[in-house]
């Protein structure tokens, strides 16, 4: 059988070698994050349509979180998440042709509270034809201090399964092809380590602490996606290779957020994150948040985000020549950018007439813009018309948007 | 007037004990159940609609070389 591998990579994928776990993080968040030290979340469903548009890709899907107390101290909840992506992106153009595909994620958990503490445990399966990832989790809050301080410390594990798809010449199929090393699959595993703290510190601020250790050991690259490096006199000025990444990982990150209830009743609320790792990424986020109710029924909200980011340290654009260090990448996501971000969204909460069972319902909007500036990423669709290594600095622009219905009950 | 080492020593160790105890001792809380009517509003919620923030988030890390430690405060599931 022959096959021709068909590099599929786009940015979605491209983050499948990050964000399988990533999305499994958030996924946590998801679930458990409600739960305070010894106080249950409320029972409550959501159901929001996203929408991601930018950079010649489309990502949209359904996402529903349903949360159910189970007598005093027992809290489930389950979230269906999907990704449905149509994408034609810059890595896409580049190195081949453009594609739709589907990821599904499926999670539930529960969440026990014993006095002054609550228990959380669960388990995340997220499935798309080349990437198989599970997660389970274990996390427990302790609230102190007479409740002012509530304490997080949570562990968490995940096993991946990479594949790499092409396309079978004879049937036309897509079918997984085997890896450089003759292999049909990778594999990578993942821990977590984290410790939260959440601090009352005036009856109008409170402060919220996050650390969290990642490790990651096996296949971290991404199959699809290539390094170029310089071949003067040969096609556009470069040539591709495959990207070859470090088997390990490990990163720290620290953040720090601030709310303040101002006098009129609406909120305030200032982070900062730091992170690095062993690769060499160095990053910065600061985000300013504002909430205003209005009336009765409405609630709006602003938002303005900074990211900046260094490099890792095996990313280049554009590599002087061929297996020019033992490891190299090409992924923008390790290039050095800066973004910003603008946001706002509207609420509105709302009675149900006549359906007892629902105590609170709230029908929602928001839509974000994204700008990311790239410092050492170039547009390698324009080779021809620069020469290679000159093209413009690629920027992507990007439309976000939410609406989702939610009720308490 | 000079002070004996073994003297200093022990007046050091008594501090030393005594700053120990304090700290072990639980604080008083000093915002009082009854002041804390504002955190009860869900717009002092870091995490107001999870649903949301998370897909947000997924947005960025996706597109980011950063992860993890992204709010969330006193969240159950140790995902901050």
């Amino acid at each position: 059988m022959q096959l021709t591998p068909e590099a599929r990579c786009a940015q979605t994928r491209c983050a499948a070698r990050l964000s399988p776990f990533t999305r499994t993080l958030l996924t946590l968040c998801v679930i458990a994050a409600p739960a305070l030290g010894g106080v249950l979340p409320e029972d409550r469903a959501d159901v929001l349509w996203h929408s991601y548009s930018g950079g010649d890709i489309t990502i949209q899907g359904p996402s529903v979180l349903v949360r159910k107390k189970v007598g005093d101290n027992l809290s489930l909840s389950a979230n269906y998440y999907e990704d449905m992506i149509s994408s034609a992106s810059i890595d896409v153009k580049l190195s081949a042709s453009p594609y739709h595909e589907k990821r599904e994620q499926w999670s539930g958990g529960a969440d026990y509270t014993h006095g002054k503490s609550t228990y959380s445990a669960g388990f995340i399966t997220s499935k798309e034809p080349d990437y198989k990832a599970n997660t389970s989790y274990f996390a427990v809050s302790q609230d102190m201090f007479g409740d002012l301080t509530t304490l997080t410390l949570g562990y968490r594990r995940g096993w991946d399964r990479v594949f790499k798809d092409g396309k079978d010449i004879a049937t036309g199929q897509i079918v997984h092809v085997p890896f450089n090393n003759g292999l049909s699959q990778a594999i990578a595993d993942h821990r977590g380590y984290s410790l939260s703290l959440s601090q009352i510190l005036t009856r109008n601020a409170i402060l919220g602490f996050n650390y969290e250790l990642l490790t990651d050991q096996g296949y971290l690259a991404n199959p699809y996606r290539e390094i170029r490096f310089l071949s003067p006199g040969v096609g556009l000025g470069f040539s591709k290779a495959p990207q070859v990444y470090p088997n390990t990982r490990t990163s720290n990150a620290a953040s720090a957020q601030l709310k303040y209830y101002l006098p009129y009743r609406a909120a305030l609320t200032g982070q900062y994150r730091f992170f690095h790792d062993t690769w060499g990424v160095l990053a910065h986020t600061v985000e300013l948040d504002y909430t205003h109710p209005a009336g009765k029924h409405w609630i709006f909200d602003g938002s303005l985000r900074y990211y900046t980011q260094k490099h890792a340290d095996f990313y280049s654009d554009l590599f002087p020549r061929a297996n020019y260090q033992n490891f190299m990448a090409r992924d923008r996501e390790l290039a050095a950018f800066h973004s910003y971000t603008v946001g706002a969204g509207a609420s509105y909460q709302f009675m149900v007439p006549g359906v007892h069972w629902i105590s609170k319902s709230s029908a929602n909007v928001r839509v974000d813009h994204l700008l990311v500036d790239y410092s050492d990423f170039r547009d390698a669709l324009l080779a021809g018309t620069y020469g290679a290594g000159n093209e413009p600095l690629y920027k992507l622009n990007a439309n976000i948007f939410q609406v989702f219905v939610s009720i308490w009950f | 007037m000079r002070i004996a080492p073994v003297k200093l020593m022990r007046a050091v160790t008594a501090a030393l004990l005594l700053a120990a105890l304090a700290g072990c001792a639980a604080p008083t809380p000093w915002v009082k159940p009854y002041e804390r009517e504002h955190f009860a509003d869900p717009i002092m919620s870091f995490n107001r609609d999870p649903v949301s923030s998370t897909y947000l988030q997924h947005v960025f890390e996706t597109r980011e070389g950063a992860r993890g430690a992204t709010g969330s405060v006193g969240g159950g599931c140790g995902c901050n």
